[in-house]
């Protein structure tokens, strides 16, 4: 066991290719894996049951193992983009380009809502200008790797592609837009009188060992936390699958609704959840004939406007600075839902 | 009697951290006081950017998530 545990560490660069052998292999074997034991259990071939089954026993440990994998390496690649770095590259940055670095950044760099605030002040002090902070702001819970890929392994790569390109032009707009509204004075007034700091950033001595490790502390905290939101997810989509008639949801959030789209980020404000929470009802949504724009706009509202980070921000913001940034994020959010309504 | 304090809003990391240093303090029979502060003023004093964060001695000597066992233990033996 502990040789095993040893391993990464000794010779980390062995691991790394054999573990990503091992990952395609297994993924590869999935669907025939999958099919052999739906095959040895007493399911009439071609009945619904059988189809529920056979696309849980696929879907679950294809989404679980895809989720592994990309929290591996994004754990590695958050280790070079600490929040640290991300503010020296921000630092005293032009808008525009700073908007749109802001928001890439906010993909990479591992960020909890929790720190948002912390977050906030050092990019303040650092004179990261307001708007491209926002950018970062709204970009980071928004767009990351476990709504990308649960997406991604449930819904297919155009859905996850839409939602990563929409994400990223909401962040880089909402956030020029508050930076053109000049609202500086809007924050409260020990956040306005605190000394500027000059950012810097220790010299990176973290081994490839190190971020292996630094990979495996993700997966164990971030996959530890989310895989019963993914089987349930995973369990609502293959009951769905087999049973539920389509266009269940049409008349209530169908394409044709125009008001649903309001509706939909109306309701997701108040709730709160992560990526990994909301997949299910998407899932359970979409299925049933909601329409795409629509339940993406209900995703981001959830995600990106939530209640209880708007009452942690208000302790370095005024009330109209937040009315602002819900305004602004919620317009964004309201065109993607129409857009995508209107196009698809 | 040592002051560890963590720095943090009270999310769920934060208490998790000050439970595990607790923990590991009374297991290695150190005498310990772990401070919350949760004020965000006085968490700003410290600079640092992200939440959970310890400091021992008026020095940052973490920042981010829950610290690992082997850390706490380090910090607890040079007490």
């Amino acid at each position: 066991m502990n040789a095993a545990l040893a391993f990464p560490r000794l010779r980390p660069r062995l691991f790394l290719g054999l573990a990503i052998v091992l990952w395609f292999v297994t993924y590869r074997s999935l669907a025939p894996m999958a099919a052999a034991l739906v095959a040895a259990l007493p399911i009439t071939p071609g009945s619904r049951l059988a189809d529920s089954v056979t696309f849980f026993l696929y879907d679950a440990p294809k989404v679980l193992l895809l989720l592994t994998g990309v929290v591996m390496v994004m754990g590695m690649i958050n280790s070079y983009f600490t929040a640290e770095r991300t503010r020296v590259l921000l630092a005293g940055r032009a808008e525009g380009v700073g908007n749109v670095m802001a928001a890439s950044l906010g993909i990479v760099t591992p960020f909890c809502s929790c720190s948002a605030v912390p977050l906030f002040i050092g990019f303040v002090q650092a004179g990261v200008p307001l708007g491209i902070t926002f950018s970062f702001l709204i970009a980071a819970p928004m767009v990351n790797e476990i709504a990308l890929t649960l997406l991604f392994g449930m819904f297919g790569f155009r859905v996850a592609a839409l939602y990563l390109g929409l994400g990223l032009s909401i962040a880089i707009i909402a956030g020029w837009v508050i930076g053109k509204l000049k609202m500086e004075t809007s924050l409260e007034d020990w956040v306005q009188q605190m000394p500027k700091t000059q950012a810097s950033v220790a010299d990176d001595t973290l081994t490839l060992a190190d971020r292996i490790q630094a990979g495996f502390a993700s997966v164990h905290e971030i996959v530890g936390k989310v895989w019963p939101y993914v089987l349930g997810g995973i369990l609502i989509g293959a009951v769905i699958h087999g049973y539920v008639p389509e266009a269940f949801m049409v008349r209530i959030m169908g394409r044709d609704a125009w008001w649903s789209v309001p509706l939909a980020v109306l309701i997701g404000i108040p709730m709160y959840t992560n990526a990994a929470g909301i997949i299910p009802i998407v899932g359970a949504l979409l299925a049933k004939g909601a329409a795409l724009g629509t339940v993406l706009a209900f995703m981001m509202s959830v995600i990106a406007l939530s209640l209880p980070e708007m009452i942690i921000l208000r302790k370095v913001l005024k009330v109209r600075l937040i009315l602002t940034f819900v305004g602004v994020v919620g317009c964004g959010i309201l065109a993607v839902g129409y857009i995508f309504n209107a196009v698809l | 009697m040592t002051t560890i304090k963590v720095l943090g809003s009270g999310c769920s990391s934060c208490k998790a951290t000050v439970k595990l240093i607790e923990d590991m303090a009374s297991a290695a029979g150190k005498s310990v006081t772990v401070q919350k502060v949760e004020d965000f003023q006085d968490i700003a004093r410290y600079a640092v950017m992200s939440t959970p964060s310890v400091v021992i001695d008026e020095k940052v000597v973490h920042a981010g998530g829950v610290p690992g066992r082997e850390k706490v233990e380090g910090w607890l033996s040079a007490l």
